[in-house]
């Protein structure tokens, strides 16, 4: 008798707003096509087309397999190699100076790492003053060792390299592998908060609310009626957004898909919470939105989103332990960048699990109390 | 037989506002009943105090035998509610939205195949079933409303100004439809502004703010000693220059009341002194075409309890 009281009119109010989710190609077009716009938009600011970026390279190796990776770099078109050094020294010094961006360091046991089996990695030493020249150096080399990771598996020794990266000058370097995984994050926010409250405000707007609530339908029925739908919606979009990023935005995704997956949950659940309570107070569409958007602003400037948490005063720290949008953030930067797993995020998933059933039962109480 | 609707010095506030004064009435099995009113005089917070909704009314109240402040649950299912904007779901076909309603009102699937198309022959929606709600016009669109309102074959039916803003066509029609379910045995609580509307009622009650002067049907309230005092008379005066003759009738001693009805005028007055009034007008040189005693109207009805308590407001504060 799961219809009777506790829940009555979930599964109808589930099912026609799922339908009014399809028939309305405004909601669609916004789910799905604007966190595409702002992705190139942020893709083309950050990456202008670097190519031929000076290069300097120390090979310790000096082997064929080294040789080989070097071909690789050059050939690639965005390195071009000016100088081979011998020393640390020389490398940071043709840096320093300014003859080269980048330094590239094979270690001495790069081929017999290889034969073993094991996994090595290249040394990738970048000039982080200029962020774009960063990223497109980063994400190459990755690609490259990616790359020759692949070939190797077909062969007898199947290592594994990987491109491990040094940024100087500039250690919080912003790249578009860094705000992407925030995009995704404060796009999703922004997206669903806005559809699941513009969704209630409208029946209210229209009257339809007030039919609702004089139907035998029970509050948490029609609460979870409409999260089931937006949360679903706030899932798919999470997919298409990771799924552009990595393939149109060639952003690799380090970590495990489906970690990241779950850890999106408590997150999506806590701003279906804020969506819910948004609408218990605004009464107008226009309302609504500005009560989303005065979230979107701390949650896009004090999360660690643009501006590094570690240089900011304690203050502003503390009152990011207070945004949901921080820990999805530092996880999606954990799993996506860092290849992060479980065990270095719990305490993430923990912080928004806990922030998402509080959201979830101020929202119920609101909705009891609302009145139409 | 018990009232299908009940309420006993039923009171709601909203902070110090009180929106509901103490408001006693009963409606039975099968009626029409009429709550008419002007805007701002507390129908809509009536309607919602009776299916349960406001939470904080005072004083007793019950809708088919259920207490209104501990079974609204109850309440809410076995009645059928159409709200003062047609609020239905634009972008869903009609068939969708009478699902919709079926399916809230927690209809088994069988019961929705019989019962969906009666609705849709009762309201001649039909041919429309495809068709998106938000391309049907005003007429349409509150028959639609109607059926959905329907759909679970309440036994009290609740329309709040069902007629605000259609055309006079879709408004009989809506008149008709509701006869026929009144005919069936659904008990119907309607609220309006129109008096005509009102007069279409078995029983009307009628609210001035926030209370309710008078209950009744409409020969009842004639006899209301306020509406018929002894020694009285309703005349009809069809004259010329209607407003200057108005004017003038207002200074006459033996007249209590009077108001212009198109192009007549009428006058609750003193008895016996037609003859005076005809002589009286005729002497300000006004020509008199006709001058008759009336039965009061409904709409006179509420013109003069309406003028009582402003009367009464307007003496209790000096
Ligand atoms: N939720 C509410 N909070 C405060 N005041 C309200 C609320 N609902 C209605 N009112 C006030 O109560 C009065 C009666 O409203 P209502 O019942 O809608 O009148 P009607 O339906 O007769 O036009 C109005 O003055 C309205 O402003
Ligand atoms: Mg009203």
């Amino acid at each position: 008798m799961w219809e009777n009281n506790f829940l009555a009119g979930l599964w109808p109010i589930f099912k026609k707003e799922v339908l009014q989710i399809l028939r309305d190609p405004t909601t669609l077009f916004f789910a799905l096509f604007v966190p595409i716009f702002e992705m190139v938009l942020l893709g083309v600011a950050v990456d202008t087309n670097v190519r031929q970026i000076k290069t300097v390279v120390y090979d310790l190796a000096k082997t064929q397999e080294s040789q080989v990776l070097i071909e690789r770099y050059i050939s690639s078109d965005d390195f071009n190699v000016v100088a081979k050094v011998n020393s640390d020294r020389e490398l940071y010094d043709k840096i320093v100076s300014g003859e080269a961006k980048v330094g590239i360091k094979i270690p001495e046991d790069y081929s017999r790492a290889l034969q073993k089996n094991t996994s090595t990695s290249v040394l990738l030493i970048v000039d982080g003053s200029e962020s774009n020249v960063t990223s497109e150096a980063v994400n190459v080399s990755s690609a490259i060792t990616l790359q020759e990771s692949l070939k190797r598996i077909a062969t007898k020794s199947p290592g594994i390299v990987e491109s491990r990266h040094k940024v100087l000058f500039n250690p919080n370097t912003r790249s578009a592998n860094f705000f992407i995984p925030g995009l995704v994050a404060v796009v999703m926010q922004l997206m669903i908060i806005i559809l699941i409250s513009f969704s209630l405000v409208k029946e209210r707007e229209r009257g339809t609310l007030e039919n609702l609530y004089l139907a035998p339908i029970s509050p948490l029925g029609l609460m979870i009626g409409k999260m089931l739908p937006y949360g679903l919606l706030g899932f798919f979009e999470l997919c298409w957004i990771l799924l552009v990023m990595r393939y149109l935005f060639d952003v690799p995704i380090h970590g495990s898909v489906l970690l990241l997956l779950i850890f999106s949950i408590p997150f999506i659940l806590t701003i279906l919470g804020m969506g819910l309570i948004i609408s218990t107070r605004a009464r107008t569409q226009s309302e609504a939105m500005q009560l989303a958007t005065s979230t979107l602003l701390p949650s896009i400037f004090l999360s660690g989103y643009i501006f590094s948490l570690d240089n900011m005063p304690q203050v502003f720290w503390i009152i990011s332990r207070f945004i949901p949008t921080t820990y999805y953030i530092d996880t999606l930067r954990g799993i996506i960048i860092r290849g992060a797993e479980f065990k270095h995020l719990w305490m993430n998933g923990l912080a928004l699990l806990v922030m998402g059933l509080t959201m979830l039962i101020l929202a119920a109480f609101r909705f009891r109390q609302t009145n139409v | 037989m018990e009232p299908v609707i009940l309420t006993k010095e039923l009171t709601i506030k909203f902070g110090k506002f009180t929106a509901v004064n103490k408001v006693t009435f009963d409606v039975k099995e099968g009626e029409i009943f009429g709550l008419l009113g002007p805007n701002g005089s507390g129908k809509t917070t009536i309607i919602k105090a009776l299916c349960g909704l406001i939470t904080n009314a005072l004083g007793e109240g019950k809708v088919l035998g259920l207490d209104i402040h501990k079974d609204s649950f109850k309440i809410k299912k076995r009645i059928g509610y159409m709200s003062q904007k047609f609020s239905l779901y634009e972008e869903l076909t009609v068939n969708e939205n009478l699902d919709f309603y079926a399916g809230i009102y927690q209809m088994k699937k069988d019961a929705i195949k019989v019962r969906k198309p009666e609705v849709l022959k009762l309201t001649g929606l039909t041919s429309y079933l495809e068709r998106r709600a938000g391309a049907l016009s005003g007429g349409w669109k509150q028959r639609l409303a109607l059926a959905c309102a329907i759909i679970h074959e309440p036994e009290v039916l609740f329309l709040d100004e069902p007629t605000a803003g259609i055309d006079p066509v879709a408004r009989r029609t809506l008149w008709d439809l509701l006869f026929k379910l009144s005919g069936e045995g659904v008990t119907i609580f309607v609220t309006t502004h129109y008096m005509d509307e009102a007069e279409r009622c078995r029983r009307v009650g009628y609210i001035y703010l926030s209370n309710l002067i008078a209950v009744g049907t409409i020969g009842e309230l004639r006899q209301l000693p306020e509406i018929s005092p002894d020694n009285s008379a309703r005349l009809e005066i069809l004259c010329n220059l209607p407003s200057e003759a108005l004017v003038f009738i207002k200074e006459l001693p033996y007249v209590w009341e009077s108001t212009i009805f198109g192009q007549s005028i009428h006058v609750l007055c003193e008895a016996n002194k037609r003859e005076q009034l005809s002589k009286d007008l005729q002497d300000q040189g006004f020509n008199i075409s006709q001058i008759s005693p009336i039965i009061p109207s409904l709409e006179d009805i509420f013109v003069t309890l309406t003028n009582n308590i402003i009367n009464k407001e307007l003496g209790g504060g000096k």
